[in-house]
């Protein structure tokens, strides 16, 4: 009777520690996972305004103080304005497509692949 | 009452100097934005220790915290970077310490919410920036060049891309600082806003005031969100950096 009675509080308390490391297991999943949920498309967009305009401001310029150097405004102004226009579109294009943060150029720095990377990592650290 | 309806919204962030400090000409004053800063510093440095000082083995309310912040850009950095980004995890936690103690200190009302000056995000977003690119060069030499000319892309349209590719680059600090410093000014200019409508609408004004319960609510959310962006951008860069494609 005792011990049936000091067995059951301990399963219960097994079952709710189990619990509790499953959903401890990785914070910053969950987190990504409630955000994408939550404001996900408005910040999305707001991200999306920020990288086309932040690029398009450097291509301008860089334009603007290589026509201050040599004289020839406003014509490195003009290209640049257009190469900080695509640069802002790649930027979008890559955000879009590396859902969300990613900046590198190929699919493989998110997701599944990720893991792929680390194994690698790991691997090559050594040597 | 009408005083507070003609402040403007954007008087809430006036740098204000508190004690004038000039080297030669150049005004180091220390200013309310300067304040707010160290009393981050001191709030995350006794949040850190108090919290840590008595280390139990089934922790208390406040070592947990402790604890799962800690945890939680450990996972940040191990997931995004792996484990070569171990060594880089104190700047990242200090990152992000310092930008979400920033924008919650700025929750508390007659503070001053310093993440909404852009050369303060400016300046954290060049630092990253900077080290970032440091890191790249020290570990790949010459071959972090190879950054500006992505794999496959053929000699005829390099004149094109490696501009493009730079740009895009250079971008990186505007659009990491912009991003935080936009969401803050942003949402703490439309508190005031909707906080002087109360006033104006009398009566009615229990809508707006409804209005800006909720905002209060969301602002908290972008103050944690905008910190953990700025967290893992700082890890993605540093992927970058350490693993060249």
């Amino acid at each position: 009777m005792i011990s049936k009675q000091n067995k059951d509080p301990i399963d219960a308390l097994d079952a709710r520690l189990k619990d509790a490391r499953r959903l401890h297991q990785d914070p910053t999943r969950n987190v990504s996972e409630k955000e994408d949920k939550k404001g996900g498309a408005l910040s999305l967009a707001f991200r999306v305004g920020v990288e086309l305009v932040s690029a398009v401001a450097v291509g301008f310029g860089i334009g603007w103080l290589i026509d201050d150097q040599f004289d020839t405004k406003p014509w490195f102004m003009l290209v640049f304005l257009l190469l900080g226009g695509a640069a802002g579109i790649l930027n979008v294009f890559r955000m879009a497509r590396g859902f969300g943060y990613a900046v590198g150029y190929d699919e493989t720095k998110n997701g599944q692949t990720i893991k792929k990377d680390i194994n690698k990592d790991t691997n090559t650290d050594n040597k | 009452m009408a005083n507070v309806a003609n402040k403007s919204p954007l008087q809430q962030f006036e740098i204000k100097p508190l004690k004038e400090f000039f080297i030669g000409d150049v005004d180091v004053s220390f200013t309310n934005s300067s304040l707010m800063m160290v009393l981050t510093v001191v709030a995350i440095s006794v949040f850190l220790i108090a919290g840590m000082r008595r280390q139990s083995t089934v922790p208390g309310r406040w070592q947990s915290i402790t604890e799962l912040s800690y945890v939680f850009i450990a996972n940040l950095v191990k997931d995004t970077v792996g484990p070569s980004g171990r060594p880089y995890f104190p700047f990242i936690f200090t990152i992000f310490m310092f930008v979400l103690f920033g924008n919650m200190l700025g929750m508390m009302p007659y503070s001053y919410t310093f993440t909404s000056q852009i050369i303060v995000t400016f300046v954290l977003a060049l630092v990253v920036f900077l080290g970032v690119t440091i890191i790249a060069i020290v570990k790949h030499k010459w071959h972090f060049l190879t950054f500006f000319m992505p794999p496959g892309v053929s000699l005829m349209i390099a004149p094109l891309m490696v501009p493009i590719e730079i740009i895009s680059y250079l971008s990186r600090p505007i659009s990491l600082s912009m991003r935080l410093f936009a969401n803050m000014l942003a949402g703490h200019t439309l508190l005031k806003v909707f906080a002087s409508f109360v006033f104006a609408l009398g009566v009615a004004g229990v809508a707006p005031w409804l209005f800006i319960v909720a905002l209060t609510g969301l602002e908290f959310v972008i103050a944690f969100l905008q910190a953990f962006v700025f967290a893992i951008l700082t890890c993605l860069y540093l992927n970058d950096a350490l693993h060249l494609h």
